[in-house]
């Protein structure tokens, strides 16, 4: 019997705005407790909360980017429970008009189909505080720094079949809030968070199961293994007669396995009303085109893009748009060298990735800007330099020793393509050694690799390699391949 | 010079610019404490303030404030064990307004647990005593408020009004008390009971001395997203304008079975005056005002129990010793720190926003609540105000509804559908019955809160209920 996994995706991205939702605190993370928790976001009698426009700009840029619909109005909501980190004991959601409804992101999987994946809703709401139980010993502390923190809760329809699905679309909507800007996408500090809903059936006609919900996962392997061991679980329990609980589960990476954690039997009921602090959420016409006139290129059509346009292969592409600032960074190379698309790919992804790697820098900060490495491959195309020549001046580069220029003056390092200076260079060495020459002139080739080592070692190793070898031929058998051009 | 206190806010500003700025202050302070008996006060003001310029519009000008607007550094109680100890870190618009303005503040006046209430019986500070009769209560919530201003201890005091919090006890204590538009005043400070009625109001001698007070406390405030943009109309200019031709409506419903003989006869008296004065009384409809106490007493709690929610132990606010869990200290703290009625309006609140009576109570409360709005639409396509009674009795003796909500509930028959509706109201003192005062309710359309205040004026420039004070004799 074939069992067809169900999963829908919840994930939590904190929106980069500098302040909260509702008040004018910080939204940094990382600083000490309780520093950053203003009176609204501690729930103060008669404090009042107002809406961050920018945090509502995030929202939008999201919603025209999955191309859902923008809600002109859409309502705050008060989700009423009791938690020591809730300081008001209600959180300001959207429930029932959500901000961004309907939207549609393509995922592309390992095996380079690509899946549709319905964007049912995506909506605004403060985050709640932090409970520290391992800070004291028989109390717990709670931080509200995180108190009335932005976050946009996208919803994904229950349109994933598999661990592997729902990844590709975890790091697809990753990486797209990354690339819009409206998210820092770091999941160690909780900045990206998901929560999976995941069911199982006989068969795709058969009706929904029922699902369990598996909460706050913070990497991808983890959302990978969680899902697939949440999957085993109920077709297990289903297998042996029983009934899969609606249930909200822990997955234990310890033990690579989910764990209950409470039953939506007790189930809370939240009392959703429209928040009457909050008038309805207006987004004028006017803030939605220009946000749209503000959208980046996104990452898919960017990726076609180069394929199509640019004639890269996939793999390159890829690599290229997995995120926004090396695909950026390419582009500003890519300008100063047009038509070198491959060199450019080459680099960027070759000596530029590995030097980066090693010194531990995102591209972003990058000790070479992108003007620097188009210099350097200008150098290259022009046979200034030879491509070995050009690794040893992009590791100086690296070092600090300049730009390309002034590395190869330093180091003397340019080739001598001048025709005059390599064909008195090619003389002495074909009146040095007359065999050889005679040699290649009978149809030896394999000698010919003889000759320009000696002109090479004249030259102190800086002569054009190119240039070399066709005048080297012109001269021994006046009838050598045409000249390579210079540029 | 003194006696400025019992001639309105012209008066005070010159004196205090005659005698200097802390005279009144002091004199208002001294009555405050000889009418301990009133029980008007739960704290004084004892904080130094910054001093307003000579020429600010209530230099020197003491008042008081309801003790559910945060004063910074001065403990606010909403009249609750449960904020006994909070000291808020910031002050309420209103009161930075009124500071700004010169005014004095010198204390925190008593009211009804969180607003909740019609007689001040509910306060954990024991009740208000009506200054017309010690027997009687003053009215609801801003009875504390209302008894300072009877009695003279202030010249005028803030209240707020969620179902009439300000217009009623204004009418038991026989003074003016003005409840502005929804989003005219900002409700930044101001402890919120339900969040979609409660508008900070004004209780004062006179419909001018509201005039005055509402002119500096109104306005767009960027920290209340429910606070209205629209530019402040010069209310004390606007308030000579003439009755002739106004067209008031009067609504059947307003003077239904529950309303005493006396009462009735007080304000068809008041109304008499107004057509004396050039008005036009219009008889108008008003279909759904019978929802207007039904949908209140859903909408109301069911928002008091989100609000509230945040008084769980927790952060501040009163929590139980010795808690063995946390579901422990969030019952005790809350059963402890409660009183009853604020418990009762917790439960029905709780209960009207839970799945499966949703629909049934929230949002047919919702859809009353735009019946009621829509009747005010379409009355006021034909009148300028609505006049009716501003409450159907005049204060109740101390204790005689205590036991009865639904009674207690039907002293806001009259004053709920106007914050339901978002709408200015005040209420005018507009005769006596059996020696108690009796007040006339005028309602406006939104932001016609000139027009509102222009016609009390006339009205009190042409008698003299404003003027009577609890002992004298008829």
């Amino acid at each position: 019997m074939s069992w067809q996994a169900v999963i829908g995706l919840e994930i939590h991205a904190q929106l980069a705005t500098r302040s909260k939702l509702f008040s004018g605190a910080s939204a940094a993370y990382g600083a000490e407790p309780n520093t950053q928790a203003a009176a609204i976001d501690v729930g103060l009698p008669g404090t009042l909360p107002v809406v961050n426009d920018e945090a509502v700009r995030l929202a939008v840029t999201l919603g025209l980017a999955i191309g859902a619909r923008i809600a002109p109005v859409s309502v705050f909501a008060r989700k009423n429970y009791f938690y020591p980190d809730l300081p008001k004991g209600y959180q300001i959601s959207q429930y029932e008009r959500p901000v961004v409804a309907d939207g549609m992101l393509a995922v592309r999987l390992d095996d380079d189909r690509v899946i549709e994946v319905r964007i049912e809703r995506a909506h605004l709401e403060e985050d709640a505080g932090k409970s520290l139980h391992d800070a004291f010993s028989t109390q717990t502390g709670i931080d509200l720094n995180r108190a009335g923190v932005p976050l946009l809760e996208i919803v994904s329809a229950p349109v994933l079949h598999s661990p592997a699905e729902a990844v590709a679309y975890l790091r697809t909507m990753h990486r797209l809030v990354r690339w819009l800007g409206i998210c820092d996408g770091n999941m160690q500090e909780g900045s990206f968070r998901c929560d999976a809903n995941v069911s199982v059936r006989r068969s795709p006609q058969a009706p929904l199961g029922t699902r369990a919900e598996i909460k706050n996962v913070n990497s991808f392997r983890f959302v990978e293994k969680a899902i697939a061991y949440e999957i085993e679980r109920q077709i297990r329990v289903l297998e042996s007669g029983e009934a899969v609980v609606q249930e909200t589960r822990l997955y234990d990476a310890a033990q690579d396995r989910t764990r209950s954690m409470r039953s939506k039997e007790s189930a809370d009921d939240y009392r959703y009303f429209p928040d009457p602090d909050l008038p309805p959420l207006a987004i004028p016409p006017e803030l939605v085109a220009s946000v749209r006139a503000s959208l980046p290129e996104l990452p898919e059509a960017r990726r076609r893009r180069y394929v199509e346009a640019l004639g890269l292969p996939a793999q390159d592409a890829d690599q290229l748009c997995a995120d926004r600032d090396t695909s950026d960074y390419f582009e500003a190379v890519l300008a100063a060298l047009p038509g070198e698309a491959k060199l450019c790919a080459n680099w960027v992804l070759g000596e530029l990735a590995a030097a980066l790697n090693t010194l531990g820098l995102p591209i972003a900060r990058s000790p070479l800007a992108p003007a620097d490495l188009a210099l350097l491959l200008r150098r290259l195309r022009e046979g200034v330099i030879s491509g070995k020549q050009a690794k040893d001046v992009f590791a100086a580069m690296i070092a600090g020793e300049g730009d390309a220029d002034a590395v190869i003056a330093a180091r003397g390092l340019v080739q001598i393509s001048d025709e005059g200076a390599l064909l008195a260079a090619i003389d002495q060495v074909i009146a040095a050694h007359p065999a050889q020459a005679a040699q290649v002139r009978a149809g030896q080739d394999k000698v010919l690799g003889f000759l320009v080592g000696q002109v090479m070692k004249a030259t102190g190793g800086k002569a054009n390699p190119q240039r070399l070898n066709a005048l080297l031929r012109t001269r021994l058998d006046g009838s050598g391949a045409d000249l390579p051009s210079a540029s | 010079m003194s006696d400025a206190l019992d001639q309105g806010l012209r008066a005070c500003v010159k004196a205090a610019r005659e005698d200097g700025q802390d005279v009144l202050a002091a004199e208002a302070r001294r009555r405050a404490a000889a009418h301990g008996d009133l029980n008007a006060f739960i704290g004084l003001d004892t904080r130094t303030r910054a001093r307003a310029a000579g020429a600010a519009p209530l230099s020197g000008v003491p008042f008081a404030q309801k003790d559910n607007f945060c004063t910074a550094g001065l403990r606010t109680t909403c009249a609750s064990r449960m904020l006994g100890g909070f000291v808020p870190p910031y002050e309420s618009a209103v009161g930075e307004r009124l500071s700004a303005a010169g005014a004095v503040s010198i204390g925190k006046t008593n009211l009804d647990e969180f607003a909740m209430g019609s007689s001040n019986e509910t306060s954990h500070y024991g009740p208000v005593r009506n200054p017309w009769d010690l027997t009687r209560v003053p009215g609801g919530s801003s009875g504390g408020s209302a008894a300072a201003v009877a009695a003279g201890i202030v010249p005028f005091a803030t209240g707020s009004d969620t179902g009439g919090s300000v217009r009623q006890p204004a009418a038991f204590c026989g003074v003016t008390g003005l409840k502005p538009t929804y989003g005219r005043v900002s409700r930044w400070g101001l402890i919120a009971y339900a969040s979609s009625l409660d508008c900070p109001g004004v209780l004062a001698r006179s419909a001018e001395d509201c005039a005055r007070v509402l002119g500096v406390i109104a306005g767009h405030d960027p920290r209340d997203a429910t606070s209205a943009a629209r530019p402040v109309e010069d209310y004390l200019a606007a308030l000579d304008a003439p009755l002739a031709g106004l067209r008031i409506g009067v609504a059947r419903p307003y003077f239904g079975a529950g309303v005493q003989a006396g009462v009735g006869a007080a304000v068809q008296a008041a109304l008499a005056e107004y057509e004396r004065l050039g008005a036009r009384l219009v008889e108008i409809d008003l279909p759904h005002a019978h929802l207007a106490i039904p949908a209140y007493y859903v909408i109301a709690p069911a928002e008091a129990s989100s609000n509230l929610a945040r008084y769980d132990g927790v952060r501040f606010g009163h929590r139980c010793a010795h808690p063995r869990s946390l579901e422990d200290l969030y019952t005790r703290s809350r059963a402890e720190g409660f009183g009853a009625e604020v418990r009762r309006r917790i439960l029905i609140g709780t209960f009207a926003l839970s799945a499966g009576y949703y629909d049934a109570y929230y949002l047919s409360a919702q859809k009353a609540r735009r019946l009621i709005a829509s009747d005010f639409d379409a009355a006021f396509a034909q009148v300028d105000l609505i006049a009716g009674p501003t409450a159907p009795t005049t204060a109740f003796a101390l204790g005689e509804k205590r036991a009865d909500p639904l009674a207690m509930a039907a002293a806001d028959v009259n004053t709920v559908a106007v914050n339901l509706a978002g709408l200015p109201a005040l209420s005018i003192p507009a005769g006596l019955h059996a020696g108690l005062p009796v007040g006339l309710q005028l309602i406006a359309p939104a932001f016609a809160e000139a027009r509102l205040l222009a016609a009390a004026h006339r009205f009190q420039q042409a008698t003299d209920w404003h003027r009577r004070r609890p002992g004298d004799r008829p």
